[in-house]
């Protein structure tokens, strides 16, 4: 007994919770998604907001203002009248973490390692005909201060430079990076852990599963962040990120559940900052089912959807009904909203197509229980006009797996862009080159569901080729109203991310739909 | 001779487990509708880039070459690079272990201090109040959710009391100020001479460990109550009161006496237990743990980690058992 309370009374007198200091900023947050540090390689929310903060990029997106470009490690930037050429004139005095000046050759070095390192987001970067053949030429320093780029078609600029703003595109340290380099992997497996960026943040180290810490680096060229540090600690569990803010031990929680959502609200000390984010909500059918192909059932699903019910119920605040498949604030976003439940229409559409009394059919989700929920919504919906629908369930890699080798029936899953840019989304849901089992055309949606567009897949190409942003979005439009219709895809929601902070943090911007949390806007008061 | 054979015998039992454990895992990781390449390359991946990543982590090879392979390089060592951490297995298990092998020692130290006595209290009370509100506290920590129990804990004493400290092992400002050298803060600390640390440490694993030990105090509690019944109702007790010892002497020292040898066996058991069976509570305390560990490299279809983790439960257990084996021998001279 006497052990217990001596350990009760060490904890009494130990520091059981301290404001944080004015000067640093502590996030809860789950981040056992990052797998690695290098931009080369970094794909995950987690690592991208990571990198965000830790790289600078050619060109940026302006946090305050999610619209037009704004300067990066780039101070100016011009297209060649053939359409191909981009030249990038770097900002001179610049320098990296290190202390290394940022010069021309350090850019050439990144988007070149990029190509050369085959990473999975490389395809962001490689879809403008960059190989590791053509490279030398393609991908040039033509001065100390001056890059140069040469893309295999003269594509829309607006779709280089969105692309150039993702993290892939990084302006990484070259001396650093050749320093450790190994088996002449550009440094790749010491970046893996390590950093060598010249963002308003450094790396002061990382944890896997647990957390990273990051120093505000005070030569940054956009001045020094006002926060001197940031925490960011694993913390998986919503309950424990809430008590943790509400005791504030913490200034931001970054994953909280709606129900701690709805909890929270109104504390004192506390508020919610609502953002759109570019996460869509949706389910598709195989298209090699012949019920599924059927457009009379495909139309009857999209009527079978309690799209409002949803939203406000277990869904609320976090998702907001949306039908097509850019996210909004995307160029060529959609707006319109066709359709609503409608059970009368829905059963006339599957009568009309042989189907009046139903059929069985498997749905395929993974165990997250926000996407169960939305299953069983979908399953109570579909009984009341025959359709009995059973949830194969499994981890995200099970289902995923079966997913990618086009063996589902009916599939519920969301889709998150790679890039801020139309053309992303588009290449996934509305082009498909080959239709064949052979293609494993995997990182399509539109193959993965065996949906043969041939006129919609030329319509996309078209529009990435489009040099005048407002037609260019219009095509987009246009080729989203008949997807809307047409397609095997029910768009149903667009993700709302909801942050929770202490009401002395200000400035936190978490990225809109198209980019990446940023922390060196951020202020506490 | 016996003595030699016996250790003979007994390391071949620990080979051939050790065998059968690798065997299992593997074959199960390599049999779960899992696809490990997507792990590495994303969802997104072209054909050739996730041609490339199986050719990189071997997956190409015959099963059974890929197992040989496996073996050969844990034989030396080598327990591969986990997925997530991109980090050497054995590194990551360096830094988890530790975490999980502090959680459940406190625990433990709970668990004893106050089941043993709870149960002999239990038992010398039979059928008394004390021995019914010992049993309710015990069937509580039975057949409570732990994952509940830890969250109404961090309700009451962290968020509403402020007594102790939240999630996690140390305040954030506090890591890394003591060098790591056994891995577990509260001993890094008093080796560093920094209070601070070791305070804010206590301060942590208070919680956690309590609920834990909660679970383990129930275990030795009931046990220890069953054993102290047997043994009251022995000849050698009612000869001993016969003499005029007090009864005190009677039960702490001669009956409870008699009962630790069992108990030793119960301890070592509800430990190993808590070694590996604290996943719930170090996700709900964010406790970067080995359970935590192993549970999310399964899900993410991260198999050198799986395994790995795996051979460190297997040798944890294995330890345990024969370090409560020694103990036996030490306490009971009959099993010599």
């Amino acid at each position: 007994m006497s052990a217990a309370a001596g350990v009760l009374l060490f904890g009494l007198s130990g520091p059981a919770s301290a404001e944080t200091p004015k000067d640093t900023l502590v996030i809860a947050a789950q981040i056992d998604d990052i797998v690695s540090l290098d931009p080369a390689e970094i794909f995950e929310f987690s690592g991208t907001d990571l990198a965000n903060n830790v790289y600078d990029t050619l060109v940026e997106l302006d946090p305050n203002n999610m619209g037009p470009l704004v300067p990066g490690i780039a101070e100016s930037w011009s297209v060649a009248d053939d359409g191909v050429t981009y030249t990038f004139k770097i900002r001179e005095g610049a320098k990296f973490h290190s202390g290394n000046p940022i010069t021309a050759e350090d850019a050439e070095f990144s988007i070149r390692r990029v190509i050369a390192l085959e990473k999975t987001p490389s395809f962001i970067l490689t879809q403008f005909g960059f190989t590791t053949e053509n490279m030398e030429q393609t991908i040039k320093a033509t001065g100390p201060y001056e890059l140069t780029l040469v893309t295999d078609k003269p594509y829309a600029p607006s779709f280089v430079f969105n692309c150039l703003t993702a993290p892939v595109a990084s302006i990484v340290d070259k001396k650093l990076a050749m320093e450790h380099e190994k088996d002449s992997d550009f440094g790749y497996e010491w970046l893996k852990t390590n950093s060598a960026g010249s963002g308003a943040y450094s790396l002061r180290s990382w944890k896997p599963n647990e957390s990273y810490v990051l120093d505000a680096n005070a030569d940054y060229w956009r001045g020094a962040p006002a926060m001197k540090r940031v925490f960011v600690q694993h913390v998986p569990e919503s309950n424990s990120q809430r008590l943790a803010l509400e005791k504030g031990d913490i200034d931001i929680a970054r994953n909280l559940s709606p129900d701690d959502i709805a909890a929270i609200s109104g504390t004192p000390g506390i508020k919610v900052e609502d953002d759109l984010k570019g996460r869509i909500l949706y389910f598709s059918l195989n298209q090699k089912d012949e019920r599924l192909s059927n457009p009379k059932v495909i139309e009857a699903f999209k009527y079978l959807v309690d799209y409002e019910g949803m939203s406000q119920s277990f869904l609320r605040g976090q998702y907001t009904v949306h039908q097509a498949f850019l996210p909004l604030t995307y160029l060529g976003e959609l707006k319109e909203k066709p359709y609503s439940l409608n059970l009368e229409k829905a059963k006339a559409l599957l009568a009309e197509a042989g189907y009046a009394d139903g059929f069985d059919v498997q749905i395929y989700v993974r165990t997250d229980p926000q996407r169960l929920e939305v299953a069983q919504a979908l399953q109570q919906v579909w009984a009341q006009v025959g359709i009995k629908a059973e949830l194969v369930t499994g981890t995200g890699k099970q289902i995923l797996t079966q997913y990618r080798a086009r063996q589902h029936q009916i599939y519920l899953g969301a889709w998150g862009p790679d890039y801020p840019d139309p053309h992303t989304n588009a290449d996934t849901f509305a082009h498909n080159t080959d239709n064949s089992d052979e293609a494993g055309l995997t990182g399509k949606l539109a193959w993965r569901n065996a949906w043969e567009i041939p006129a919609m897949t030329k319509a996309t190409e078209a529009a990435v080729l489009e040099k005048d942003s407002d037609k260019r979005a219009e095509m987009y439009r246009t080729i989203q109203r008949e997807h809307q219709q047409t397609s095997p895809f029910v768009v149903m929601f667009q993700q709302i991310i909801q942050t929770a902070e202490r009401d002395n943090v200000s400035g936190l911007r978490t990225g809109g739909a198209t980019h990446d949390v940023f922390f060196w806007t951020v202020t506490k008061n | 001779m016996p003595g030699l054979k016996a250790v003979a015998s007994t390391i071949l039992s620990v080979a051939v487990t050790f065998f059968g454990l690798l065997l299992v895992t593997f074959l199960i990781g390599r049999v779960m509708p899992i696809d490990p390449v997507l792990v590495v390359v994303g969802e997104r991946a072209s054909p050739e880039i996730y041609a490339k990543a199986v050719k990189e982590l071997g997956l190409d090879q015959p099963i059974y070459i890929q197992f040989l392979d496996y073996i050969g390089k844990v034989l030396t060592g080598d327990f591969g690079k986990s997925l997530l951490t991109a980090r050497p297995v054995l590194e990551d298990m360096a830094r988890v272990f530790p975490a999980t092998l502090e959680l459940a020692t406190v625990a433990t130290i709970f668990g004893v201090f106050l089941g043993i006595p709870a149960g002999v209290i239990a038992a010398v009370n039979q059928g008394r109040w004390p021995d019914h509100l010992i049993r309710l506290v015990a069937l509580f920590g039975y057949s409570l959710p732990v994952f509940w129990l830890a969250l109404i804990a961090l309700l009451v004493f962290y968020s509403e009391l402020g007594w102790v400290a939240g999630f996690g092992r140390l305040d954030i400002f506090y890591e890394d100020i003591v060098p790591a050298v056994t891995g577990m803060i509260l001993v890094d600390s008093l080796l560093a001479g920094d209070m601070e640390v070791f305070n804010n440490a206590v301060s942590h694993i208070i919680l956690p460990s309590a609920v834990l030990g909660y679970f383990s105090l129930a275990y030795i509690a009931r046990m220890t109550r069953s054993f102290m019944l047997e043994q009251l109702r022995q000849e050698y007790v009612t000869t001993a009161r016969v003499k005029g010892l007090s009864e005190s002497r009677v039960i702490w020292y001669h009956a409870l006496g008699n009962v630790m040898v069992p108990l030793i066996t119960v301890v070592a058991l509800s430990y190993a237990f808590l070694l590996e069976g604290s996943v719930l509570t170090e996700t709900v305390f964010a406790w970067p743990g080995l359970g935590f560990y192993i549970t999310n490299s399964l899900l993410s279809a991260d198999l050198n980690a799986v395994l790995g983790g795996t051979i460190v439960v297997g040798a944890a257990f294995i330890g345990i058992n024969l370090l409560s084996d020694l103990l036996y021998k030490l306490v009971d001279p009959r099993t010599h």
